[in-house]
């Protein structure tokens, strides 16, 4: 590349670069503002204060929120996990009548949009009387069809002589999957994990139909219920309460960003 | 798997036994969760139903109702604005950000990440940032245009303006996914093409029309799909942005179904809307592929 061409594509990147950071930049630091002083573009506040992140912190259960949240993915991604890779495992390894209608139904279910099922699986759950429980927010989480797959298409490639010679040595299936299987699919499970868990995490639609409790909402919930509800008041206050929200994801990110990219790149294409 | 030695018949009742313990609780969860959501969706199409009382049979009332409606067909025309300026803003910043990464750089990776960090990003908290960068009086964005020496601008309150603002919203937080959809397609390109096109002579610009945009067809035609389908499903952004206003302009299909559901508990017509949105989305998404099916054998 001659210098010219080399120098207006780093600064057409560090252009585009800024386009994606300064809004969460400038948004962390107006919460450190006071009122009068959030629509400047300075990044580092005149008057420093925290009075938004108190008010925030007082007027709505943020801080149950957030275990809500962390409790409600963490157990999604467990069972995801775990009975996903046991139905993965069992659809990839095991003979038995069934296999073929399961996978060409879990494959069918990829091509059913959600905004389909979302209205029968909202009166379904008001008449089992799961509204304002956990139950509402996990059960119809516990299984996911491009988990199940990705792990199968994983499972598929381990030799089938690790499963005869641990068969011979007594070893049930159970036991297979998890200390033969499970150490080989490293990857592919932290690759589920990580794209269950930000699926989880950042749902707000569902929550916002079958839990009404504050008490039982997640972060994203409560944060746009709290939004709307005008509990904020001024700019600083809303913003403070979204930090709450992006702060985790963020330190995360920032320590496994290419496991991050690769996982939710690749459950996006495929589901 | 083919070669296996046939084992005997009751270690192959062991293996089936296995597998079908292994395999019920996602059988039951499929029966559950996927296939009874969809026959009940079909079912409540033909229903009256509040929840309090039991449901009544509706015959073709809810269907009739959306064809005349005209809230919904503003909400489908809506999607129809935000797709049309979305889905080509969306394909040139993807395919410009990934061209300029698919050469040889410092810090790619770097770069890769902050393009991509919007994406990782709860659409709940997007919507909340975007509502105070588009802020008129405090916005950034207003406040960016005044430094520049221009007047601000009412984004999200003027009727013509905050369906193009939220298009914009929604290909920023986008994009980085499908710069890395870009980026995987760049990388089959074979060296060779390059070289003999350049041997031919060919410009800069020529090469990107005649080998590097049709070499790329399979992820554009992907880019189009996903964000058609993602389209179609806006609900957090004009439900937490602007409601649906300024004059309807931003309601968008879900967030109309959520509000049939959750406040006027009609659930048969609230089920009516969602199958006939999954039908759009069908139909347009097989147009969509024709239509660029046909213009590059064009």
């Amino acid at each position: 590349m001659r210098p010219v061409v080399r120098a207006g594509l780093y600064a057409a990147l560090t252009l585009a670069a800024l386009t994606f950071i300064y809004p969460f930049l400038w948004m962390a630091s107006s919460t450190l503002k006071p009122p009068f002083e959030v629509g400047s573009l300075a990044l580092i506040p005149h008057d420093l204060t925290f009075e938004n992140y108190r008010i925030m912190w007082s007027r709505a259960p943020f801080g149950r929120a957030l275990l809500n949240s962390v409790f409600v993915a963490s157990t999604i991604t467990a069972s995801v996990l775990v009975l996903g890779s046991m139905t993965a495992y069992a659809m990839a390894r095991l003979t038995f009548p069934g296999r073929r209608v399961l996978n060409a139904v879990t494959m069918g279910v990829l091509l059913v949009p959600g905004q389909l099922t979302l209205i029968p699986l909202y009166t379904l759950i008001v008449q089992l009387g799961w509204i304002d429980t956990y139950t509402a927010l996990i059960v119809p989480y516990l299984f996911n069809a491009t988990a199940i797959l990705m792990l199968r298409q994983f499972f598929l490639q381990i030799p089938q002589s690790l499963i005869d010679s641990a068969r011979m040595d007594g070893m049930g299936e159970l036991r297979i999957l998890f200390t033969i299987f499970w150490p080989l699919a490293r990857p592919a499970l932290a690759i589920v994990a990580i794209f269950t868990f930000m699926g989880s995490w950042n749902e707000v639609l569902w929550p916002l139909l079958v839990v009404r409790d504050q008490q039982l909402m997640t972060l994203p919930q409560l944060l746009t219920v709290f939004q709307l509800g005008g509990g904020a008041g001024t700019l600083g206050v809303s913003l403070a309460a979204a930090m709450v929200l992006v702060v985790p994801v963020v330190v995360a990110y920032m320590f496994l960003q290419r496991y991050f990219i690769e996982s939710m790149a690749g459950a996006g294409v495929k589901g | 798997m083919m070669q296996r030695p046939r084992p005997e018949r009751s270690s192959m009742r062991a293996e089936q036994r296995s597998a079908w313990s292994l395999t019920a609780p996602y059988a039951a969860f499929l029966l559950a969760f996927a296939a009874y959501p969809v026959f009940f969706a079909l079912a409540l199409v033909f229903m009256h139903w509040d929840l309090v009382t039991p449901p009544s049979f509706a015959g073709g009332d809810n269907v009739r109702l959306l064809v005349t409606d005209a809230r919904f067909g503003r909400a489908v025309l809506n999607t129809f604005v935000f797709l049309a300026i979305h889905l080509p803003l969306q394909i040139v910043t993807a395919l410009g950000l990934a061209l300029a990464l698919n050469r040889r750089l410092a810090f790619r990776a770097f770069w890769r990440a902050t393009f991509f960090l919007p994406v990782v990003i709860s659409g709940a908290v997007v919507a909340i940032l975007w509502n105070a960068l588009y802020a008129t009086d405090v916005g950034l964005i207003n406040n960016l245009l005044a430094k520049l020496g221009g007047s601000p601008i009412p984004w999200l309150t003027d009727p013509s303006i905050a369906m193009p603002a939220i298009a914009v919203m929604v290909t920023w937080k986008n994009v980085g996914f499908y710069v890395i959809i870009y980026l995987a397609g760049l990388q089959y390109i074979p060296q060779s093409c390059r070289e003999a096109i350049e041997l031919d002579g060919a410009t800069a610009w020529q090469r990107f029309r005649h080998l590097t945009l049709p070499m790329l067809l399979p992820q554009t035609i992907l880019v189009v799909t996903l964000s058609t389908i993602n389209g179609f499903q806006l609900f957090i952004e004009p439900y937490v942005m602007t409601g649906g206003g300024p004059l309807r302009r931003t309601y968008s299909v879900v967030l109309y179904m959520y509000t049939n559901a959750f406040s006027y508990q009609k659930m048969g017509y609230a089920a009516t809307i969602g199958v006939a949105l999954a039908l759009i989305i069908g139909a347009v998404v097989a147009a969509q592929r024709r239509v660029i099916g046909t213009a590059e054998a064009a």
